[in-house]
């Protein structure tokens, strides 16, 4: 489903992705680990085609199509979608306003007509459920004032209104307590099929006890220096990236 | 197409003035320049009586005597008021004309406005009194109206048939000698429109006008008075668009509102004069003066959403003289390319216990300047007035400004006086996390746009609100390659 081949990108000139390849397929989950500035965040931002970091060298494909040049909106219409680290906020528009609207544009960019009212309704209320979200939560302005767990549970439930084919989970573990995690991953487990994919991007175990990847890799100065089973997850916390830090540099 | 600061610049230069367009429609215009024979010639035109006609003269010897205001943040060549001509008619204009014997080219214009005649006659609860330069051209619903003793009509019909209110009236909102542009207005008034609301009469349907400036070097001097007897309430909504034209127009209108004891007036305005173009030639100077008066228990809300004119320079007040009186200002502005706006609100606490809320959007885009200027004033004897504002402004690009000009004058030691102030651009982030969920740069500003203005948009009537919220869409959005 998604190929990425000796992929290299810059930001302000600094390379940071030194050659990745990664091949992630229908229905498998990916978990990418490694230490502070290793690259992980710039990868999710890449494959998602944010245009602050400049991509000089290799590819990335979508079923098949290259997407050097497809814009960020057009990756989503074809089922990228990026939990962010940081969500921002947008004052004054509610959380169902923009859901309505994205998925709308979606929809536009197929050829369809706007989702009737009646089924957008249903489609939130099933997925609110699902989340366990507050449907007063839904009419609060996008992310303002909201708790660092309200921010990466809102994330996922715009997951499970988008359906995307590639989810790309950026440190949606970080900030969020036992329970709110236990929520979150309970909704991604659900959401997934054989159909779809997803890439955890972590620097823990923690979450990898709740959604159980296929495949584990570690992401260290721009490259992919190990891949391993589940298995691998559960080495890294017991011995600490120094232990393949010290390993890459022989 | 990812959006960088650089690319959302580029896009907002490209927009282009959507209703430039010019229809042919034969006028009867006066020669330029102003003296008192022109201001007679148009009050004689106008079959006014004469003490109209000495009252238009004793305005223009005041504005003889006055000079242009400096003090506002704007800079543009003053109009040279000799070459402008002060009356110009649609020729086949007739007050007896029903929706259906308008010029057809009338009606296309108006459709490609988007605010086609045929639209508004469905629209049931919209009585639209059109005006066309100046003069106007056709008048709905007056009979539903009458019956409920409502008048709905012209100035120039008003002067007319109802002499007494407008004698009673007119000028004592916004005097003769208020300003250099009222002044101005007072003598050269061409049109607009009059309503009365009679005591205990709550409107049945929201009071429309359309205003559209046609003529090549037209000034346009409209002069609109609302009356609200005791305890009435009528809501007036008025949207102007103008075509484009390569010099600069003038437009300095005049509304006064009358809100007597107990009553209410909720007064909204969408602007879109045309701007200029990117380059800042051209586009309209909207010098307008706006006031209203409340008496005991009385209520007046202005909400404007301004997206037009090269320099704007307009300040819808309240006077709260009575009592328990409240006084509102919502107010959505957007300066894009090189256009000025200054504007803002006064709010005169002269009765006790008197209220007044002012919300004001700034949005500027391009080089534009954008200016909220507001004065609070409390008298001495209006004991627990209150007041708040909020001010906010958001910005596009890194060449446009924001700047806030708050006056607080109070002179009552049990006077409440709230000033809140918040600047913010839309950021790259902000896009981009757009952009990730399927939604394009051009939507993604209109979003955000319309969430920072959701709280006066709310305010405006539900079909207004649609129109407006486009407008705004317009106003800030390049066009899709």
């Amino acid at each position: 489903m998604l190929k990425i081949n000796d992929l290299h990108a810059n930001v302000d000139d600094k390379e940071i992705l030194k050659g990745i390849n990664l091949e992630v397929k229908a229905g498998e989950v990916h978990a990418i680990m490694g230490p502070n500035g290793s690259g992980k965040s710039t990868l999710a931002s890449v494959i998602s085609g944010n245009e602050n970091f400049e991509v000089t060298q290799g590819s990335i494909e979508l079923n098949g199509e290259d997407l050097e040049d497809v814009s960020p909106e057009e990756r989503a219409h074809k089922g990228v979608f990026l939990s962010f680290q940081y969500p921002v906020e947008i004052p004054g528009v509610s959380v169902t306003n923009f859901m309505k609207t994205a998925i709308n544009e979606s929809r536009k960019a197929k050829g369809l007509e706007d989702m009737p009212a009646k089924d957008m309704l249903k489609l939130i209320r099933e997925k609110s459920e699902l989340l366990e979200i507050d449907r007063k939560f839904l009419s609060r302005s996008l992310n303002e004032g909201f708790s660092g767990g309200e921010k990466k549970r809102n994330e996922i439930f715009q997951m499970a209104m988008l359906e995307p084919k590639v989810a790309i989970l950026d440190e949606t573990d970080s900030g969020l307590d036992i329970d709110a995690l236990r929520i979150v991953a309970s909704g991604v487990n659900k959401l997934k099929s054989k159909d779809n994919a997803v890439i955890l991007i972590t620097h823990y175990q923690r979450l990898l006890e709740y959604i159980v990847p296929d495949y584990v890799h570690v992401l260290h100065n721009g490259k992919i220096v190990k891949s391993g089973g589940k298995e691998l997850a559960l080495e890294l916390e017991e011995k600490g990236y120094d232990w393949l830090k010290q390993e890459t540099a022989v | 197409m990812a959006y960088t600061e650089e690319e959302l610049k580029k896009e907002l230069e490209t927009k282009e003035y959507e209703y430039g367009f010019y229809t042919e429609i034969e006028s009867e215009t006066f020669p330029n320049g102003l003296n008192e024979e022109i201001v007679i010639a148009i009050s004689k035109k106008k079959g006014e009586p004469e003490w109209m006609t000495l009252w238009r003269l004793e305005a223009f010897k005041y504005w003889k005597e006055m000079e242009e205001p400096e003090w506002a943040n704007v800079h543009y060549e003053k109009p040279d008021f000799q070459a402008i001509s002060y009356y110009s008619a649609p020729k086949k204009a007739d007050p007896n004309k029903t929706l259906d014997d308008v010029d057809p080219e009338l009606l296309e214009m108006y459709k490609k406005l988007g605010i086609s005649v045929d639209e508004q006659k469905k629209l049931q609860n919209v009585a639209v009194d059109i005006v066309m330069d100046s003069v106007s051209v056709a008048t709905t619903f007056k009979k539903t109206l009458a019956e409920k003793g409502i008048i709905f009509c012209s100035i120039s019909e008003a002067i007319k048939d109802h002499p007494e209110l407008v004698k009673k009236y007119i000028g004592s909102v916004v005097p003769k000698r208020d300003n250099f542009y009222a002044a101005l207005n007072s003598a050269v008034f061409s049109d607009g429109s009059f309503c009365y609301i009679p005591k205990g009469v709550r409107c049945p349907m929201e009071l429309s006008t359309y205003f559209r400036i046609n003529q090549a070097g037209t000034g346009q001097f409209e002069r609109t008075l609302v009356i609200a007897d005791e305890d009435s309430y009528v809501s007036y909504l008025e949207g102007c668009t103008a075509p484009s034209r390569d010099e600069n127009q003038l437009h300095a209108a005049v509304v006064e509102l009358v809100a007597l004891d107990g009553a209410e007036i909720k007064y909204s305005t969408v602007q879109n004069w045309f701007p200029g173009n990117k380059e800042g030639k051209g586009g309209v100077f909207n010098f307008v003066t706006k006031r209203a008066i409340c008496e005991k228990n009385a209520k007046v809300s202005w909400t404007q959403v301004e997206t037009g004119s090269a320099v704007t320079w307009k300040y819808p007040s309240c006077i709260l003289k009575g009592d328990n009186s409240i006084g509102e200002f919502y107010s959505i502005a957007v300066t894009n390319n090189y256009q000025q706006a200054d504007t803002g609100t006064k709010m005169v606490h002269i009765g006790k216990n008197t209220k007044s809320t002012i919300i004001s959007k700034g949005i500027s885009a391009g080089k534009s300047q954008n200016s909220y200027r507001g004065l609070v004033q409390v008298n001495s004897r209006a004991d627990r007035a209150r007041n708040f504002s909020q001010c906010d402004s958001l910005l596009m690009g890194n060449e446009c400004g924001a700047h806030t000009f708050p006056y607080i004058e109070a002179k009552n030691k049990s006077a409440m006086i709230e000033h809140e102030a918040t600047t913010s651009k839309i950021g790259e982030d902000q896009i981009f996390y757009c952009n990730q969920r399927g939604i394009d740069t051009e939507k993604a500003i209109a979003l955000i746009v319309n969430g920072f203005s959701k709280e006066v948009l709310n305010k405006l009537p539900m079909e207004f609100a649609v129109e407006a919220q486009k407008l705004l869409e317009i106003s800030l959005e390049g066009s899709v390659g």
